[in-house]
């Protein structure tokens, strides 16, 4: 016994050489760092404000914003608070966001596809507009579409009038808009009516297929119902909607609705740009589907549309979730580069707010939580649907 | 982990950071060799570099001067070009010794941000400019206008004010640079561009087409323009505010860069009391006798200042109006050295 | 018998391929015209080639002004106005960097290239040495050159009342700090049962080569210092992309391994750091660089606002670094590890030596593209008003000597051309780098 003892006993290891005591200390070197860091930064900003006599907290929110925005969702004026303003400026950002990711999705997949496209030409012209795009900063190309196609467009009182009472201008692009009016419920109605139809007929469609073996056009006669039951609503209920059309007053037009260069500027330069990242995304997704997947289609029969549509894409899609994730997220982080070309985002509006309340660590400390908050909120959803597709490996 | 980045950061904090002891702002600078001094980011006539980079204009002047008084010498000085978002900031944060930007005199400022404004070396109102083609001769006429400007500035919120007070509609688009709200107004973005009345004449040398452009009679606002200074030190406070008053009694007196030398021996007991030939007033404020000579001769008086960079034979073209003397029918007016 | 022979003796000649499957129109009808929506794709794209390309081309070389001394020139003319780029160059290039001292912009240029270039190159010789001169050499020579130099440190240690802040002030406090610092090496070794003095010896070696630095960079060459406002143009945009790469890889590095680190609290702000920086726009990031900084820090200490900006850009760059490392780092099999162990090597010695080497090969090309974003990313500083290249075009647009109505037009194709070369150059030897390295265990 005594001579196990001694043997298990090791000569003289200092406890240094447990790696569990050194992880220990070392963590507790890096917690003292960050401690002693933030204490800083915290006892510096304190006392910095207080030699500058600003005041922290978010009071300011409830005060009168008194400057105007361009663009907003909810009704906003001077008298608005800064919190309003906020607000807004967080709407516009996930407006353009969103219509910016619903656009490069499918210019992305289009131009992916081509440029794995037997034809020639149209694989060439996917790939020039793939490294000319991904290559020139966003910046550029959002200055670009903004200040160059602004000085080609003409002036208010030379607009370009395309059909349909639409105008454009160096102000921005004016549709009518519908007007409802008294009566108009039964057209929503008949809207609702058409969708829920339209997904019972699929329902049954894909039933009657299992059972049976025959397609039914289910798109084609879904979206008949979708024009013509609104339509029928209409004329029952006596056409009770009508046009207000943008007519040139003064400076600009009034009436109708406006989309402000600003917007488009930003839209266009947005989708292009991540257009050309989600393409390559693309590509790989279904170039990591392997090309027996294709050859088995064809040999079952299928042509190249249905082939790539429910063979490769569905398998691709597993690839092209998770980076295409990331991309959703450049973009509307992307969005923020709004404030060089004066589109009121949350970073622009927010930038105002600083300016006027000198309020810096509180404005830039809203940024960082919205998003920050719209990653964590994208992400969980992103991964949500990446698993719901994972299902289907088997 | 951290051995990585130490060298790099203790480098760089090492090469960049100014060491500034607590005694006071004059000591620090004498100290130091030179002032530093906040101006704008390129606006013509206020303070603008060259493509050589050398700066000129009022602003730019009037820190001259203030360096002259310090060291005799207006070339003591380095700039430091600031947007309007960090202009405070800087100054706050003792990265700048005087903000000379044309910045307004605002309570709020004055109170709340912790600054002092020693004086007001331009007084300036904000002005609409739009394009001659439009016919309109009254910002009266202004309804339902596209009006460009610069975020971040009083000139956001007097906007909102003129046109709610008038009931007329408008449609506001800020931007984030001056640069930027020229390049909009000239492709046609907006019909009007507002700022200060000095700035829409200094930008619209770089429209263009300078000349398609008018600015409307309408002053809409009250923007008293003049240097700050931090208000924790009140001794810096005065000898800006006392070069500012040099150079208006300097006018006011006739001593110009010229005549400067030879005005030393002037009977006047007022000129020999500003050039230091009489009384220790340079020394109350911890200055050489001679500090307002050597002002004088670095960049002249108030009036020489405002011509040589802004006045009706520069591009610039604007006349003296309310920037005149008090003896002249304007509002600059300096209690005297005595 | 006759000889009949049912067996030919010889090959029949081969005939040529029909007429359909060789020759331009073959290749045509099987690439360009296979099926009728083939063909209507291919109309369409020619219609779309000759919408663009035709008047593109006449914009920028047919119908371009290439010489002149103002506006005049290219006034009146439908196309792209070089003349004015030619103009403008010089501020493109060095922004305001004084005229007189411009060479020193270029000689770094030139000694930046000069290192890059070979160690690109795989087959030349001498890669430590290339890799101590780009991270030690250079950046210092650099550093001296742009801003002239001659640096005073007023030391950071004592307090002022035992020696007034001074150049012997520093180098006092450097030295206790380094005996400080080489005690603690050496107990901690001791302590470890390790033999102190290597580890005090490695100390004193790095704090003498900071120290070597710092004297070059106090050392007076007699050059005209250059304050970092008058720095811009491409000139900035490469000063914070490069800053930006060298800092942000081993900083990538770092956190990657944080991330990965059996340390929960280590592992944990590694993730919060990563996580923070991916999750908000660069631009917030500058804002706060340029807003809140000077709030983080003693009043009496002020931060070069280009050095802002770059700590800014690197921090970001870091994050994104350390997501594409740790890519590489997973895809490491489990066996490398355990063989490293097995070995007795410890943790930095595993990482370093069998690690590292193989993962960072697997991520070159996300490492290339990190810096591709990274580059494209610089333009950014334009809005917390810095001038880069962009910025430097931008501001030039108000020049009223040069405004014509194509002005805008030729400057940003201008700048987009320098961006893209860049990049695209990057991205291409990304490619090829992976070619080479590819050990060919992929299909196709």
């Amino acid at each position: 016994m005594a001579i196990q003892e001694t043997a298990r006993t090791p000569d003289k290891a200092s406890v240094l050489n447990d790696p569990k005591v050194r992880g220990w200390i070392y963590q507790i070197v890096v917690v003292a760092l960050i401690v002693w860091f933030g204490w800083e930064i915290i006892t510096n900003t304190a006392e910095n404000l207080k030699a500058r006599n600003i005041a922290g907290g978010f009071g300011f929110l409830n005060i009168n914003a008194g400057f105007g925005i361009t663009q907003s969702l909810i009704t906003y004026s001077e008298l608005s608070s800064y919190g309003r303003a906020l607000v807004v400026g967080l709407l516009n950002t996930l407006l353009v966001a969103g219509l910016g990711v619903f656009f490069a999705t499918i210019f992305g997949f289009l131009i992916g596809v081509a440029r794995l496209s037997n034809n020639w030409l149209i694989s060439r012209i996917a790939t020039v507009y793939v490294e000319v795009l991904r290559n020139i900063p966003l910046l550029l190309q959002i200055f670009f579409w903004y200040f160059a196609v602004l000085r080609a467009v003409p002036n208010p009182r030379d607009s370009i009038a395309l059909p349909g009472d639409v105008f454009l201008n160096n102000r921005g692009l004016f549709t009518p808009r519908v007007i409802f009016e008294e009566g108009s419920g039964l057209i929503g109605w008949s809207v609702l009516a058409a969708i829920v139809v339209w997904i019972g007929i699929y329902f049954w469609a894909r039933r009657r297929q299992e059972a049976t073996g025959q397609q039914f056009p289910v798109f084609l006669s879904g979206l008949g119902l979708l024009i013509v039951l609104p339509i029928l609503a209409w004329l029952v209920t006596g056409m009770p909607l009508s046009l207000e059309t943008p007519e040139l007053r003064g400076f600009n037009f009034v009436g109708g609705t406006r989309i402000i260069p600003e917007f488009v500027g930003l839209l266009l330069a947005l989708s292009a740009y991540t257009a050309a990242f989600i393409a390559e995304i693309v590509r790989a997704g279904i170039m990591a589907v392997s090309h027996g997947q294709t050859e088995a289609a064809h040999a079952l029969g299928l042509r190249n549309g249905p082939t790539l549509r429910l063979v490769i894409i569905p398998q691709a899609l597993r690839v092209i979730i998770p980076p295409l994730t990331s991309q959703y997220l450049n973009l509307t982080k992307n969005s923020s580069l709004a404030v060089a070309i004066a589109y009121p985002d949350l970073v622009s509006v927010g930038g105002t707010v600083l300016n006027q309340t000198g309020q810096a660590v509180e404005v830039i400390g809203i940024w960082m939580a919205v998003y920050l908050s719209i990653s964590v909120l994208t992400s969980m959803f992103m991964n949500w649907y990446n698993s719901h597709i994972a299902l289907v490996e088997r | 982990m951290k051995r990585t980045i130490l060298p790099v950061l203790a480098s760089a904090a090492f090469a960049m950071v100014a060491t500034a002891a607590t005694a006071g702002t004059l000591d620090d600078i004498k100290a130091k060799g030179h002032v530093q001094c906040g101006v704008s980011q390129g606006v013509p006539g206020f303070s603008n570099p060259d493509d050589k980079g050398n700066w000129a204009g009022l602003d730019v002047d009037f820190c001259r001067a203030v360096a002259a008084a310090v060291f005799g010498n207006g070339d003591a000085i380095k700039f430091t070009p600031l947007s309007a978002k960090e202009r405070f900031t800087a100054l706050q944060s003792g990265e700048i010794d005087i903000l000379s930007r044309n910045t307004t005199w605002t309570m709020t400022r004055d109170t709340t941000l912790g600054l002092n404004f020693p004086g007001v070396t331009y007084y300036d109102g904000q002005g609409f400019m739009v394009r001659k083609s439009l016919g309109i001769a009254s910002a009266l006429e202004l309804s339902g206008a596209s009006v460009c400007t610069q975020t971040g500035t009083t000139t956001e919120l007097n906007v909102a004010d003129y046109f709610r007070a008038k009931n007329m509609q408008y449609e506001i688009v800020a931007f984030e640079k001056a640069d930027e709200v020229v390049q909009a107004y000239d492709a046609g973005r907006c019909d009007v561009f507002t700022t200060d009345a000095s700035g829409l004449y200094a930008h619209r040398l770089k429209m263009t087409n300078p000349d398609e452009h008018i600015v409307l009679p309408e002053i809409i606002s009250k923007e008293p323009l003049g240097p700050a200074v931090r208000d924790d030190d009140v001794a810096w406070f005065k000898v800006v505010r006392w070069v500012y008053f040099a150079l208006l009694n300097a006018e006011e007196l006739g001593v110009t860069q010229a005549n400067a030398e030879e005005m030393k021996g002037a009977e006047s007991p007022n000129i020999k009391r500003l050039l230091g030939t009489e009384g220790e007033f340079g020394p109350s404020v911890g200055l050489d006798k001679d500090w307002a000579l050597n002002v004088i001769k670095a960049v002249g008086n108030y009036g020489e200042i405002f011509n040589r960079n802004v006045g009706p034979d520069t591009p610039l073209g604007i006349s003296r109006g309310l920037n005149a003397l008090w003896t002249d029918g304007g509002i600059q007016y300096a209690p005297p050295v005595r | 018998m006759t000889d009949i022979s049912y067996v030919r003796k010889e090959m029949a000649p081969s005939q040529p391929a029909p007429a359909s499957t060789v020759g331009p129109v073959a290749w045509a009808r099987k690439n360009l015209f296979a099926s009728i929506p083939d063909t209507i794709l291919t109309l369409v794209s020619l219609w779309l080639i000759w919408l663009l390309v035709p008047p593109l081309i006449e914009f920028a070389f047919v119908n371009a002004v290439w010489s002149g001394e103002n506006r005049e020139a290219c006034i009146g003319q439908d196309g792209a106005c070089w003349a004015y780029v030619k103009a403008y160059l010089p501020q493109f290039i060095y922004g305001r960097y004084p005229d007189p001292e411009r060479w020193r912009v270029n000689l770094t240029f030139l000694l930046f290239f000069g290192g890059l270039i070979p160690m690109m190159i795989p087959s030349v010789p001498f890669k430590r040495e290339n890799v101590i001169y780009m991270l030690v050499v250079f950046p210092t020579v650099a550093l001296v050159l742009l801003t002239g130099g001659n640096m005073d440190f007023n030391g950071f240690l004592l307090p002022d009342t035992v020696i007034a802040p001074s150049m012997l002030k520093f180098w006092v406090d450097y030295a206790i700090l380094t005996a400080i610092v080489m005690a603690a090496a050496a107990g901690i070794a001791k302590a470890s049962q390790s033999r102190a003095a290597p580890a005090a010896i490695s100390v004193l070696v790095i704090f003498g080569v900071l120290a070597a630095i710092m004297v070059v960079l106090e050392i007076d060459f007699g050059l005209r210092p250059v304050p970092t406002e008058l720095w811009g143009g491409l000139l900035v945009t490469l000063v914070i992309a490069v800053t930006g790469i060298a800092v942000s890889l081993p900083l990538g590095v770092a956190l990657a391994l944080g991330r990965r680190s059996k340390m929960p609290i280590v592992r944990l702000v590694s993730i919060i750091f990563i996580e923070f920086w991916r999750g908000v726009p660069l631009i917030t990031v500058l804002f706060m660089s340029s807003v809140m900084l000077p709030l983080f820090v003693p009043e009496n200490l002020t931060i070069d606002k280009l050095l802002r900006a770059l700590i800014g850009v690197a921090l970001f760059a870091a994050a994104y670094m350390a997501e594409v490392i740790r890519g590489g780092l997973q895809a490491i099999p489990k066996g490398q590890y355990e063989g490293a162990q097995a070995l007795g090597l410890t943790y930095w010695q595993m990482m370093y030596h069998i690690i590292l080497p193989q993962a960072l090969k697997l991520v070159i090309p996300g490492i290339v593209n990190t810096f591709i974003g990274l580059f494209k990313d610089t333009t950014l500083v334009l809005i917390i008003g810095l001038f880069d290249l962009l910025g430097q075009v931008q501001s030039s647009f108000t020049d009223p000597n040069w405004s014509s109505p194509y002005q805008s037009h030729t400057g940003y194709l201008f700048a987009a051309t320098i961006f893209w070369i860049f990049c695209f150059g990057m991205s291409r030897y990304s490619v090829w780098t992976e070619r080479r390295l590819d050990t060919g265990h992929k299909k196709r």
